[in-house]
């Protein structure tokens, strides 16, 4: 499967599971979805569990929310997390802080699946990486799969899990892993071990991290697209890193970022947001805290600048092969 | 260019800032306020199309005419027992704020709000609906949880933020949250419990359920993008819900003119949506009842939502930190023209010959009585300190998540260890 269809797949076992999880937003209906994610749904579960909904962000998860209170598990879809800010206050006033408002009396156990990510000429307003701003939000899980294996069963896991979840999609390696070389063929999820994904249910467990590669030069800490784009330069330079995907950004699985960095002493982050504030500014100052005598180098972020995400100048933001190459090089100079 | 020469001739444009009528210091004068006689509005069908609700998203439903007589055609012909029931719920929530208002002042609590002259919007409500109908109140419905019999101490506990709060003193004051009583946790984000109102509407419409779901706001948080995205979505699918706007004239300072009330009535904002809009007598109990009693029905037969605007008046302060003097006339609530709701329904229940002032005065003070009882029973249980007396310290990292995560395991011990080192 590719990751739309592994997306696809993890919602129609929970629906096959659960009579109470819905499916909702904008053009995900008849259509499907705009990335057809969720394509067919409609057609198996129904209009009244699987719904197209008005154009309005704060309205879809705003009504999620009293579905959840309710008894249901709303898995809502914002079209694409450069357009989650509407709803930015029924997330954060709202879903995260129900449960610890009410004493536990309300919960709002919703999934919202958002594409994200750039790498696709999307511009200012299709490329964005916003999860630095839910990370900083107490109650909300936030997560992101590299792999079709890893979308599904982190995806099955959010849904069950009865916290509110951010759930990232990134959209450029839904057809397949991409390696940063956007001028080379694109490749698609066949040729790839993580293509191959069961039909029916398994979960990833939320907070733990994966390691891709393992490695005793240095410890890069990477996410969605990043995944793949760090994996193919370090291949192609020939560095023995360990490469951790953390798969959930909150909670974080410190052990294993702890253990690696302990073991190599160097340590690299690579996101695509924008760098102040963003989430490595948050795994850096971690890192500092429990590895201070472990570390050989400076810690150093690769990530996308403070800027808008630019058009036309895409692939000079785009933290590619050539920024973690610099980087690279800096971080093993001695 | 040529376009430029004539301009100059043009009259300069003017921006229009709202101004209320009176300010502090000024007499009242509402003679120009539009008050149609009781009765004079009709009752359409339960299955009346939306966009034939243009009149009465215009007029005012009211019942209870200048005698005390309940008229027309909305007259709910209620039995003497249950209204003396409404009646003493209404006072009882008073004697409540009175009650909760001091307290504040007396330093054993931060913070308080009362609903003095709304009384009758959220009692009615909690009559007219079912009581596993769920309620999706603003912060100024407390008369749903003393109408459906909630124990005041437990109130009170939460708003002393003590032993007995079951929010564990994490919620401002007044911030309820009661999932037994049908009454939704109450956040300070204004408007955001109207699409989560119809969510649940959605969801219990989705899962073939008989309940429906109602929701409060102020006329000024109509003006949030939240009520924009609640009606919508409440026409769309035609949501079993009851959306009440509650026109008390003020939003803290500002007169209702800054959500839009110069120009066209709340009830009317239902017409644009496709939903049935009703323009109500906030302060004629009966009208209230029988408004919402309908909007339930047309609900519970899934004829689709009900925009109902509580036309009334805010007679004391927003809160216990705001002072009402520095902004308007002292003179509007004594002046307001459609009274005080306990005063008109005990008038209805005299001139059925069902209620006297003896026993009136009686039930007043045996209501004081018994606010003062709760009180003592819930002061029991702590008043506010300085957050640090009631609750275990690591309680306030509970309910994050359901389960703690690590990090938040981390800072609980922190915290304790700092709390220890400093001796505390």
């Amino acid at each position: 499967m590719n990751m739309i269809q592994a997306i696809n797949s993890a919602m129609d076992v929970m629906m096959e599971r659960d009579p109470d999880v819905i499916v909702m937003g904008e053009d995900v209906g008849f259509f499907g979805g705009v990335f057809r994610a969720t394509a067919g749904l409609q057609k198996k579960y129904g209009k009244t569990r699987v719904f197209d909904t008005p154009i309005t962000e704060c309205g879809i998860i705003g009504v999620a929310v009293g579905m959840g209170a309710y008894g249901l598990r709303p898995v809502p879809e914002i079209q694409f997390a450069d357009y989650i800010y509407p709803a930015l206050d029924q997330l954060v006033s709202e879903a995260a802080r129900l449960r610890y408002r009410s004493g536990g009396e309300f919960t709002a156990p919703l999934t919202v699946r958002s594409p994200f990510g750039g790498g696709i000429f999307g511009g200012q307003t299709h490329s964005q990486s916003p999860e630095g701003i839910f990370t900083h939000v107490s109650g909300v899980k936030t997560v992101i799969p590299s792999t079709p294996y890893d979308a599904k069963g982190l995806l099955i896991a959010a849904i069950e899990d009865n916290d509110p979840v951010i759930f990232f999609e990134p959209k450029r390696i839904y057809n397949g892993p991409f390696d940063g070389r956007y001028d080379k063929p694109a490749r698609n999820w066949s040729a790839h071990p993580a293509g191959e994904v069961p039909e029916g249910y398994y979960r990833i467990p939320l907070g733990k991290a994966n390691i891709v590669r393992e490695g005793e030069a240095l410890t890069v800490l990477c996410y969605g697209t990043m995944v793949h784009v760090v994996e193919a330069t370090i291949e192609g330079l020939g560095i023995d890193a360990e490469i951790v995907d953390l798969r959930t950004l909150v909670p974080l699985d410190i052990e294993t970022i702890e253990a690696s960095v302990k073991k190599t002493g160097r340590c690299l982050i690579v996101h695509e947001a924008t760098r102040t504030s963003g989430f490595g500014a948050e795994l850096s100052a971690l890192v500092q805290e429990r590895c201070f005598y472990h570390l050989e180098a400076p810690i150093e972020r690769v990530t996308g600048f403070d800027t808008p995400y630019p058009h036309s100048l895409e692939w000079a933001y785009f933290p590619g092969p050539v920024r973690i190459t610099e980087a690279l090089k800096k971080i093993l100079k001695d | 260019m040529a376009q430029n020469e004539g301009r100059r001739n043009l009259r300069s444009l003017e921006l229009h800032v709202p101004e209320p009528k009176f300010r502090p210091g000024d007499s009242v004068d509402y003679s120009d306020l539009v008050i149609p006689p009781a009765g004079s509005a009709p009752r359409p069908d339960i299955d009346a199309r939306p966009d034939s609700f243009h009149e009465l998203a215009y007029s005012l439903v009211r019942v209870l005419d200048e005698k005390g007589n309940a008229v027309g055609p909305w007259a709910p012909r209620l039995a003497p027992d249950l209204l003396r029931e409404m009646l003493r719920n209404m006072a009882l929530t008073r004697a409540f704020d009175e009650r909760m208002f001091r307290a504040q002042r007396q330093g054993k609590t931060s913070f308080y709000m009362k609903c003095t002259g709304e009384e009758a919007v959220a009692v009615a409500a909690a009559y007219a609906l079912d009581r596993d109908d769920m309620c999706f109140p603003a912060y100024r419905q407390q008369g749903l949880l003393i109408s459906r019999g909630w124990s005041l101490v437990d109130m009170m506990n939460q708003i002393y933020s003590n032993k007995g709060d079951r929010l564990k003193g994490k919620q401002l004051p007044i911030m309820y949250s009661v999932k037994d009583a049908g009454f939704f946790s109450i956040s300070g984000n204004l408007t955001t419990q109207y699409p989560q109102a119809v969510g649940w509407a959605m969801a219990s419409a989705a899962k073939g359920d008989t309940r429906i779901a109602a929701t409060w706001c102020g006329e000024g948080s109509t003006a949030e993008g939240d009520f924009h995205s609640a009606c919508t979505f409440a026409s769309v699918y035609r949501a079993p819900v009851i959306l009440n706007v509650v026109n008390n004239q003020w939003a803290i300072s500002s007169f209702s003119g800054f959500a839009g009330a110069e120009s066209t009535t709340f009830a009317a904002r239902a017409v644009g949506y496709g939903i049935a809009g009703l323009r109500v007598d906030g302060n004629d109990i009966l009208a209230v009842y029988a408004a919402t009693e309908w909007a339930a029905e047309r609900a519970r037969t899934n004829q689709g939502p009900t925009l109902i605007e509580h036309f009334t008046y805010r007679a004391e302060g927003h809160s216990t930190s705001d002072d009402p003097s520095q902004y308007r006339s002292a003179d509007e609530s004594s002046e307001w023209p459609l009274g005080d709701p306990i005063a008109r329904l005990k008038q209805h229940l005299v001139a059925l010959g069902e209620w006297d002032e003896e026993r009136h005065a009686a039930m007043d003070l045996e209501l004081a009585e018994t606010v003062k009882a709760a009180a003592k029973e819930s002061e029991k249980n702590g008043i506010l300190g300085h957050g640090l007396n009631n609750h275990p310290f690591e309680s306030m990292f509970e309910d994050v998540f359901e389960e703690m995560p690590w990090h938040l395991r981390e800072q609980c011990a922190q915290m304790l260890e700092e709390q220890k080192a400093a001796g505390l």
